[in-house]
């Protein structure tokens, strides 16, 4: 009962139209609920409605009506009574007739229609009833937008659900539809109407149906529409896009052949229009016609279709032919819509009815074509009409060509024989001999307008192959007749593309073009029954590989040529044609891999580098064939440098490995084993360095060893933990071999380090680089051995200043597992107690006996400047290796190269300025990320944080010594410190602490500004106030200290040694605007003045800003300028 | 000002493309002019690149107007908008001079003089209601 009571609450609010709609919307929801949950039924709502449906206040009805039908909505996948639905449904047709309530009557109808595979369905003479209802009864144009659209919707339904009702119903639905269309104008509606009449075209096929006989009137109503244009762009008509209902439009147009003798010629003359949307709408839209109005309606218009197609394509193509790298690929000119559309339409005309092509065949445009082509030798000749003329008739012959194997054939034996005959191409008899006619003193013309259109049909025709091949029940002979022209001519076009690309000088790129365009076309056909055969296809690698090995300089057609191999190669990959696969390894593989194993080429190393790289890595066989040949060369060249002392072999080690580290790494995931070949030849260049003993000759080579190392690292870094650690072993291996094993006896005490002065030789140097990178690529899983006399290995020779061992021992603290307390012990303690054993001078005494030796050296106890410098750059690497996994121990280096920084240390003097200078250095180190290790390439362990971590041990540190300092020169290095771990911090940790960092950074920009030196540091700093001034979290502390910030940035609008310094302070300036007017303004006049000065800066960018600046400041006063 | 516009429709030239950055600013571009504020000078090719001499050395700058018509009544106006413009963006070393393109206008001489006058571009710039139009 209580449910019942609720109701008629609900009831009242909803028929209440003074109510909100949120109102209606709840209680249409109560409703529903207790609908659903089966508290009411149906039919008990419409007893307890009883009142609102009957009534004869007309809005109260209305609503009630309306609230029935949304309740039939709610309802549409729950089970109905049938009886219940056949008196609803008798229900709103009856008020379709009464237009008050028609809303309601309406949706109803669409909610009972619209039930489908649930109980309770509409009877075919209820729906019938409803159809007639509304036919008779409703003025679909005179209703508002919303009801037309359910209207329209109505129709929709009707039509889809209940097509034997409707055929019963015949004229009375066409009228209806004629009529309700009639004057519409709302995209939503209009969709759905289009839609409507697509449904009646298709459900009244026969030639004597109310389709037929009303097609004029019904084509007369859409056809007002075409071409589609929005008047309104914005608003709710938005809400389909142009584009949906235009296609909605062109499949009503073509829903019915009926419509035919009318659309056609509309469609045509729309197709002259001017307009470009026009155009493309009646190209689609013909293209429609064609498939559903049938060939043989279609067959009328042919005479006048063809001339408009024709007069479309003309129109839409540019004559800018582009003989680009770029469009080797591609037809080389740009395709608008237009063109696209026309050049759809008229493939589907020749693929539907091949006696279209009779009309292209015939056309004299198309015939006069050859005289065009033999009038000109060279594109750039032409004149436009005649470009024009070649282009678009090699856009029609390859695009009918295309459509089907008969059309191609027709095409090939009308039109190939004629060009042939005009390129002077001669075709081979039956015994492979060349057949001269008797103007045979003629040689090849190489017509660049012919050339284009051969390519056109040679490439439209390689797409047809596969399809022949798949459909073998065809007779042979209609297949093959293209195919059997096109082999009978091959090698003489081939031969003719050839010379094209011989006969080619560096000005002029479209001989070049033309030719390796030609050759690629003629590579590219499919499978066995391709019409060019295996010798000719090896004849065309042969061709192009030898002009990529005879070119000395990177010319357009070495690129063009490099190009086509490589587009060759993929295509014999992606159809797995293993004949071919065997003769492009045979042919183009194998010589340029030889031709990268011999040394002495006229072809520079990098561009035969770059060739083979290209090439091979179209297929994993040809990549292994490639990085053993790489091998090969590098082991060559190699041993020639150290036996011959060829400087030039040892440059093209460095281009080896320069083109493994930038060409092949960066496509390792693309290429399967190549990373298996890789870690080969990282273990070859071991086995080569190991090899070769002696070297005989040293030699300058920086680069050498840089490149080794980064190939060596990257490989590393790249391969899988097992891979790593056989290459580890085998660089263990070798450097225990070599004399470096010799340093891991030398104590680690401060007379033994001091006589290392000596360096080591180029050998020993390049293993230890070489070793270093290892290391550093390694990931933490890998197993390295014997750490203890590796560590002491790396920490001597940091300290004689080899900054790669001291990377590769950060790298090793950060990654190790169970051996890092010993490698720390190493580092940090054992070497304190062979250090505390040697006599020293007086002041070390004072130094605890667990002092490290390491921090003893960077302090400055022992050693010369030199190892001190060396030192404190090693720790500053072990620091950041133990900072990123998050390790206590960073703590103690950190605090000694505070200590390293203070005006007067422990020992009570001061440090060297230079040693003050690296210690300073060593921050950056330690909280800016590297390129060279630890990053994530090379796994390092990164602990989330550690940055900030970092941050808030030392800012307090640094600040409270930059309070207390005493001399210049360390409170300058202390900022510089400072000034590296803030700038490298993220800027949400500064904006946390802005209150406490501004005035030291403020301090640090003016201390910084006085030596170049710094400009750099000076810089990063002033991005970081920068990044404060306008976060809404430093506003408060930069509002207080405004004084000293303008004053501050005033003064760098004068740096002198960095321009950007000054850019970003002007602009910093203009930024303070945003504080409070009354913040600011006393400092107008000193700002003014300032800028002012940099107006005259000698950099534009900073004249610019100033003028902005300037500009923006002198408006916060009311009016006068001060001039 | 009058509320009908004088030259109601005038021919908007094409910006030029790449123009050589030389050393000396050239701010003028977006000066908008009085009478059509949605387009600049150079549009209307009241300034050019041409029509701006600048000496370095020697601290000068001439700037040549040609107005749209011989009958324009604001080219006091616009070069007095140039004038506050370059005072704004060049250093005080620069002593500018504005002038109108001879031929170009009917009263040329008398503008010339009015745009001379220094006390009188002085008092202008600091009317408020030239200030406003500048701003």
């Amino acid at each position: 009962m209580a449910a019942l009571n609720n109701l008629t609450e609900h009831l009242e609010a909803f028929v209440d139209v003074t109510r909100s709609p949120t109102h209606h919307a709840e209680s249409l929801k109560a409703i529903a609920t207790s609908l659903e949950k089966g508290v009411l039924s149906i039919n008990q709502l419409v007893v307890e409605m009883d009142m609102y449906l009957t009534t004869t206040d007309d809005v109260v009805r209305a609503r009630g009506i309306l609230l029935l039908a949304e309740m039939l909505d709610y309802l549409k996948s729950k089970p109905l009574d049938n009886a219940v639905v056949h008196s609803l449904i008798g229900f709103f047709t009856a008020k379709l007739a009464e237009w008050r309530s028609v809303r309601g009557a309406l949706s109803g109808c669409l909610a009972l229609i619209k039930r489908k595979g649930v109980a309770g369905l509409v009877t075919a003479v209820d729906a019938e009833a409803v159809a007639k209802s509304m036919a008779q009864s409703i003025q679909v144009q005179s209703l508002a937008l919303y009801d037309r659209k359910l209207c329209f919707e109505l129709l929709e339904c009707l039509l889809e659900q209940y097509p034997e009702a409707m055929i019963n119903l015949g004229d009375l639905m066409v009228y209806a539809t004629c009529e309700a269309i009639d004057g519409e104008k709302d995209p939503p509606c209009l969709m759905v109407a289009f839609h409507v009449v697509e449904l009646l075209g298709r459900l009244f096929p026969s030639p004597s149906g109310p389709v037929a006989s009303e097609a004029s009137d019904l084509f007369e109503f859409i056809s007002c529409y075409f071409p589609l244009h929005y008047t309104h762009t914005k608003g709710d008509e938005a809400s389909i896009p142009r584009e949906d209902l235009s296609r909605g439009l062109s499949l009503a147009i073509s829903s019915t052949p009926f419509f035919e003798p009318y659309a056609i010629p509309l469609l045509l003359e729309k197709l002259s229009s001017s307009l470009p949307v026009a155009k493309v709408d009646s190209l689609k839209c013909l293209k429609d016609c064609a498939v559903n109005y049938g060939v043989s309606r279609m067959k009328k218009h042919y005479k006048d279709l063809w001339p408009a197609l024709k007069d479309a394509l003309y129109a839409s193509t540019k004559t800018d032919l582009s003989f680009g790298l770029e469009s080797l690929t591609s037809p080389g000119f740009e395709m608008g819509e237009i063109h696209r559309a026309a050049v759809n339409l008229l493939q589907r005309l020749v693929k539907q009815d091949i006696s279209f092509l009779g009309l292209v065949v015939e056309d004299i445009r198309v015939n006069m074509v050859f005289d065009t082509i033999s009038r000109y030798l060279r594109y750039e000749e032409m004149l436009d009409t005649s470009k024009l003329e070649v282009l678009v008739v090699s856009q029609i012959l390859s695009v009918s060509a295309r459509s089907s194997v008969e059309s191609c054939n027709i095409i090939f034996q009308t039109f190939f024989f004629r060009l042939m005959n005009t390129l002077g191409i001669v075709e081979k008899t039956s015994t492979g001999d060349l057949v001269h006619n008797e103007n045979s003193t003629v040689s090849t013309r190489l017509y660049h307008g012919g050339l284009h259109l051969c390519i056109e049909l040679l490439t439209t025709s390689k797409d047809l192959i596969p399809s022949s091949e798949e459909c073998t029940s065809t007779p042979e002979s209609a297949q093959q007749s293209w195919c059997s022209i096109v082999s009978r001519f091959s090698a003489s076009l081939i031969e003719a593309f050839t010379s094209a690309v011989q006969s080619s000088n560096d000005d002029c790129s479209a001989d070049a073009y033309l030719g390796v365009k030609g050759l690629l076309a003629m590579g590219m056909f499919r499978g066995g029954s391709s019409p060019v055969s295996r010798s000719e296809f090896e004849k065309i690698l042969t061709t192009l590989t030898s002009i990529i090995a005879a070119n000395s300089a990177k010319t357009v057609k070495w690129e063009l040529a490099l190009k086509a191999l490589v587009c060759m190669g993929s295509f014999i990959d992606r159809y797995s044609e293993s004949e071919k696969a065997m003769s492009y390894m045979a042919i183009v593989v194998e010589n340029l891999v030889s031709l990268v194993r011999s040394s002495h080429c006229s072809l520079p190393s990098p561009m035969i580098l770059e060739a083979t790289s290209e090439v091979c890595s179209t297929r994993p066989t040809y990549v292994e064939k490639m990085v053993e040949g790489f091998e090969e060369a590098f082991c060559s060249s190699f041993s020639d440098f150290c036996v011959n002392g060829n400087f030039k072999s040892i440059e093209n080690c460095s281009q080896l490995l320069e083109c493994v580290t930038n060409k092949l790494l960066p496509r390792l995931t693309e290429i399967d084993g190549l990373e298996k070949s890789l870690v080969h030849f990282a273990i070859s260049m071991w086995n080569q360095i190991e090899s070769s003993v002696v070297f005989s000759y040293d030699f300058n080579g920086r680069e050498f060893v840089e490149a080794a190392t980064k190939t060596m690292g990257e490989i590393v870094g790249v391969a899988s933990v097992d891979s790593q650690n056989s290459i580890i072993q085998k660089a263990y291996n070798v450097i225990s071999s070599s004399t470096l094993l010799a340093m891991e006896s030398i104590p680690l005490t401060f007379a033994a380090l001091e006589g290392l002065q000596r360096d080591l030789s180029t050998r020993d140097e390049l293993i230890l680089s070489l070793f270093a990178s290892v290391i550093i690529g390694a990931s933490p899983k890998a197993s390295i051995p014997d750490v203890k006399s590796l560590v002491h290995l790396f920490l001597v020779s940091f300290l004689k200043g080899y900054i790669p061992a001291a990377q590769a021992l950060g790298s090793m603290v950060n990654k190790l597992g169970t051996g890092l307390e010993e490698a720390c012990d190493t580092i940090f303690h054992e070497s304190s107690a062979s250090g505390s054993s040697i006599p020293s001078d007086d002041s070390s005494k004072t130094i605890g006996g667990s002092e490290a030796l390491l921090s003893k050296i960077c302090l400055g106890f022992y050693g010369s400047l030199d190892l001190q410098t060396h030192a404190i750059t090693g720790l500053a690497w072990i620091g950041k290796g133990l900072l990123m996994r998050g390790d206590k121990r960073v703590n103690e280096i950190a605090l000694v190269l505070v200590e390293c920084l203070k005006s007067t240390n422990s020992s009570g003097n001061a440090l060297h300025p230079s040693a003050m200078k690296h210690a300073a250095d060593a921050f950056l180190t330690l909280m800016s990320d590297s390129e060279v290790c630890l990053n994530r390439k090379f796994h390092a362990v990164i602990r989330p944080l550690y940055k900030q971590r970092f941050f808030s041990i030392t800012v307090p540190i640094l600040e409270s010594l930059i309070v207390n300092s005493q001399t210049p020169l360390s409170r300058t290095m202390l900022h510089v410190a400072l000034a590296h771990v803030v700038s490298n911090v993220p800027v949400t940790v500064i904006l946390d602490n802005t209150k406490k960092l501004l005035s030291v950074i403020l301090e640090g920009l003016s201390v910084l500004s006085v030596d170049s030196v710094h400009k750099e540091t000076l810089f990063s700093l002033l991005l970081v106030l920068s990044g404060t001034l306008t976060d809404i979290k430093g506003q408060q502390s930069v509002s207080d200290n405004a004084h000293r910030i303008i004053e501050c940035l005033v003064k760098l609008t004068s740096y002198p040694h960095l321009m950007v310094v000054r850019e970003t302070a002007i602009q910093c300036l203009a930024t303070l605007l945003e504080l409070p007017h009354g913040r600011i303004y006393p400092f107008r006049r000193e700002v003014l003045q300032a800028v002012t000065k940099a107006l005259d800066d000698p950099k534009r960018r900073v004249r610019e800003e100033a003028i902005k600046c300037r500009q923006a400041w002198t408006s916060i006063s009311s009016r006068s300028t001060p001039f | 000002m009058n509320s009908r516009l004088v030259n109601e429709n005038p021919i908007v030239y094409p910006k030029k493309q790449g123009r050589v950055r030389t050393d000396q600013s050239n701010t003028d571009e977006d000066i908008k002019d009085p009478e059509h504020s949605e387009l600049t000078l150079e549009d209307l090719r009241v300034i050019t690149k041409e029509s701006v001499e600048v000496d370095d050395a020697k601290s000068y700058v001439r700037v040549t107007l040609t107005p749209t018509l011989p009958h324009c009544h604001v080219p006091h106006l616009i070069g007095l908008c140039i004038y506050s413009k370059l005072l704004k963006s060049l250093p005080t070393r620069f002593k500018v001079d504005v002038r109108v393109a001879p031929g170009s206008h009917a009263t040329e001489a008398a503008v010339n003089k009015q745009l001379g006058d220094k006390e009188r571009i002085a008092a202008a710039l600091e009317s408020p209601y030239f200030v406003d139009l500048f701003n």
